[in-house]
């Protein structure tokens, strides 16, 4: 019963799953495209502000002013052909360069989840999702097959895993677990709901969410994987997100998370949901049950397993990077990001900068309202790389103005899981002194307390 | 079993979707949980619409004032009227900070007390007796700020009375700005009498378009810009590393202190809640759920400080300028430790979003 990669790798199974998924995920892409235009977003978010944040190394990524409408048109038309399987490879291609430019035009906006979708489309590139009910399938039937290898649908599998089990991992804290941190922030201010409003002011509940939220993250994985308990366990995934979205101002991500948990279920129910599927469409389903199976051979094959491999030794090394920082990761955010840490801290800060003439001593108050949005201006006060990001560009919008030596200060105080504001970066140090990199930012002022755990 | 998670998918899916729409108003008045509606109440009640009422009786006597002066433009109706511009102004500073509703739509705070004035543009309106005192460009040529001009500003008040008193244009516009005054205050204050308390106090939903959530940042926005910039930071120039005496409240009656500690001291009673359950009761609430330090007694404590310092600045602000900043500029680092407690403390513990931002969280 040994493990081996070589019988692993010659493994088949249906291909009925992996259809499934990208037709659902194609959808809910469409649809999410559209609610954030339809909410206004992309002109709130990406038009109106004057200074967007970038991502290190990707300071050439910004919004092209109305054109930018024209990069969400793409990735929603690159949504709808995904999901009907039309030109697949060039559609998520697109989809993924579209949405992942999207999400590098302003870090502001980071979300957990807008990661998890770049990354999977990402994956999906290298995915043969298009064999099987697909347009492409339906009209090439030299391109449909019935059977595809294994590791294509464990890949995404050990993807939603990963997720699930790091957002576990981090959960591991004291800040989580002994003070019921944020959630104890949060959770009352629920106070209107119908039924649960109460009940979200009782500290025993945040405890109670706090411990369940974190084994369910660590366990669902292997719940799912497991036949005997993967039923419950998909009641378990509709529960908790339904609860998320209750409670939490979370978008389109928990149903993308119940419809993704669909993967771990028998193809019996994949060919299920495609009969359905077919009778509503009135096409024929046994056009694509042609018993047929894909082989992945030759270069092809060495070229897309060695992709995943690399992608999955990222994905599971990357969230540890925060370990060769020092000081506490929470306070510094220092490797935060990309790593599945998900509705840990409730932080707020207060940034104020000051511009001084080296020379003659000079300094005024920059108004943070004059250059950001109320939404930036809240994401940047907590956030040290944003903190450097944007006394540069202050820099180099005085300096225009016929400012001189111009040295930048900021008084700053953050809040952390409801401590005590305390100063956060030095008021001593010239930010121009310092530019943005993945070394350790010195100014960044002791965090006066301790928080124990991974 | 396939055919029963099929149908829960569904089910769920439709139950979350119906979700969606959860601004609900609920009201949730259960013994265990603070009562948000009875928050707004008391504001709305206690002290909110009796502060306009009030500020609505002088800003009356002030229109009489002036016309009276306009008819009549002798010694005793010059001080009757600068004496009421005084009160009036006073009465001012316990509404100035209501910038939600009506006077939000209208730019109440805007047309009643942006300064510095525009003294050249001023005398240019009055002498061509051309004006439209409701555009935003003309906010710095009326309200307090210009009847402090016109009223103070040539000196003593024989002088003024020789100024103003053989002078139509001048009388003229005295009224003209009085009864906008006037009229502005009776419309902010009928909608506060009218519906508005209603829709105010029954939106005590969570949403950022809540009522707690939206009056918080007016609240809050309030004490950083108009409190501690306007008051004390621009004069003393604590924002700008200049001082420029000449910015001070009331530049020419010199009672920029007296209405500072107004400003102030109402700010607080707000805090506190006067008769009712206010943010000191709401943090109250939160913080007995909460270890670490009690946050409304650092505010509190906060408050007490400001007071204490603010006895050691001249009656005149823009004198206490002039003879020793240092003192306006430590009353200015003392507010902005009370900035911070309730910008990011008070913010926090009461998981107001900061402003309406509505995207998407984690």
């Amino acid at each position: 019963m040994r493990f081996s990669p070589g019988k692993y790798l010659k493994k088949n199974t249906e291909a009925a799953p992996l259809a499934v998924f990208r037709l659902f995920f194609g959808i809910m892409m469409f649809a999410s495209i559209v609610r954030f235009w339809l909410n206004g977003w992309i002109e709130k978010l990406y038009i109106a502000p004057k200074f967007f944040f970038s991502y290190y190394g990707f300071e050439w990524v910004k919004p092209l002013g109305d054109f930018t409408y024209l990069i969400f048109i793409i990735c929603g038309i690159a949504a709808l052909m995904v999901a009907a399987g039309y030109k697949y490879r060039l559609a998520i291609v697109l989809f993924f360069l579209s949405f992942t430019y999207i999400e590098l035009m302003d870090k502001t906006t980071y979300l957990n989840h807008y990661y998890f979708i770049s990354i999977l489309s990402f994956l999906m590139i290298f995915l043969p999702a298009n064999v099987y009910f697909s347009v492409d399938a339906f009209r090439d039937p030299a391109k449909a097959f019935q059977k595809i290898p294994n590791w294509c649908v464990d890949s995404i599998k050990l993807l939603l895993g990963i997720v699930y089990f790091y957002a576990g991992l981090a959960k591991i804290n004291s800040d989580w677990l002994f003070r019921a941190m944020p959630l104890k922030i949060w959770l009352p201010s629920k106070y209107d709901l119908p039924l649960l409003g109460d009940l979200m002011q009782q500290e025993w509940v945040h405890y109670a969410f706090s411990w369940s939220g974190m084994l369910y993250d660590l366990f669902i994985p292997f719940l799912l994987l497991w036949k005997k308990t993967r039923f419950p366990a998909f009641i378990m995934v509709i529960i908790f997100h339904v609860l998320t979205r209750v409670l939490f101002p979370i978008g389109m991500f928990p149903y993308i998370m119940i419809v993704s948990a669909l993967i771990f279920f028998s193809p019996k129910l994949h060919h299920r949901i495609l009969k359905k599927i077919s009778g509503w469409l009135k096409i024929s389903k046994q056009r694509f049950d042609n018993s047929r199976t894909l082989v992945f051979a030759g270069l092809k094959q060495q070229l897309s397993l060695a992709v995943v491999s690399v992608f999955f030794i990222i994905q599971i090394s990357f969230p540890w990077r925060y370990l060769l920082y020092p000081g506490e990761l929470f306070w510094t955010e220092e490797g935060f990001r990309f790593s599945w840490r998900v509705m840990l801290m409730e932080k707020a800060g207060y940034a104020q900068f000051k511009v001084v003439d080296g020379e003659t001593g000079k300094r005024f108050y920059v108004d943070n309202s004059d250059f950001l949005t109320p939404f930036q201006e809240k994401q940047m006060s907590f956030q040290p790389d944003f903190i450097i990001e944007y006394a540069h560009f202050l820099a180099e919008h005085f300096k225009k103005d016929g400012h001189k030596n111009i040295e930048i200060y900021v008084d700053s105080y953050v809040a952390l899981n409801g401590r005590k504001s305390a100063p956060y970066i030095d008021p001593e140090v010239n930010l121009l002194n310092f530019a943005d990199s993945f070394e350790h930012k010195t100014f960044i002022l002791p965090f006066n307390d301790e928080i124990k755990g991974l | 079993m396939i055919r029963i998670s099929r149908i829960l998918v569904l089910a769920t899916l439709v139950f979350a979707a119906c979700s969606t729409e959860d601004d609900s108003n609920g009201g949730g008045n259960s013994n265990d949980n603070f009562d948000r509606g009875a928050m707004l109440a008391n504001w709305a009640d206690n002290v909110i619409v009796p502060s306009f009422e009030n500020f609505q009786s002088e800003t009356q006597k002030l229109e009489a004032a002036a016309k009276n002066f306009a008819a009549n433009p002798e010694m005793s109706e010059l001080e009757a009227l600068r004496a009421q511009y005084e009160d009036a102004y006073l009465e001012f500073q316990t509404v100035s900070m209501f910038q939600i509703g009506k006077a939000e739509e209208l730019n109440y705070r805007n047309f009643l007390n942006t300064y510095p004035v525009n003294e050249s543009s001023l005398e240019s309106k009055i002498a061509s007796g051309e004006y439209n005192l409701s555009l935003p460009s003309s906010f710095t040529e009326q309200g307090f700020p210009a009847l402090d001009y016109l009223l103070y500003g040539y000196g003593s008040a024989e002088a003024t009375l020789e100024k103003l008193g053989g002078n139509e244009n001048y009388s003229n516009y005295l009224v003209a700005i009085s009864e906008r005054i006037n009229a502005l205050t009776s419309e902010v204050t009928a909608s506060w009498q009218g519906d508005f308390r209603d829709t105010f106090v029954n939106n005590t939903g969570s949403s950022s378009t809540g009522s707690v959530d939206r009056f918080t940042n007016d609240y809050v926005m309030y004490f950083e810009k108009i409190l501690r910039s306007g008051k004390i930071g621009y004069p003393s120039g604590a924002l700008t590393g200049t001082p420029s005496p000449g910015n001070a409240e009331a530049l020419y009656a010199g009672i920029s202190k007296e209405l500072y500690l107004k400003a102030f001291n109402s700010f607080e009673d707000f805090y506190k809640g006067k008769t009712g359950p206010s943010y000191s009761q709401y943090l109250d609430y939160l913080g007995s759920m909460k270890d670490g330090s009690d946050l409304d007694a650092l505010i509190r404590d906060q408050f007490e400080a400001i007071k204490a310092q603010s006895a050691d600045l001249n009656n005149n602000l823009k004198s206490q300028v002039e003879s020793d900043n240092t003192k306006m500029l430590t009353a200015f680092d003392e507010l902005q430790k009370a900035v911070i407690l309730l910008k990011v403390d008070m913010m926090q513990s009461l998981s107001t979003s900061v402003d309406y931002v509505d995207s998407d969280g984690d």
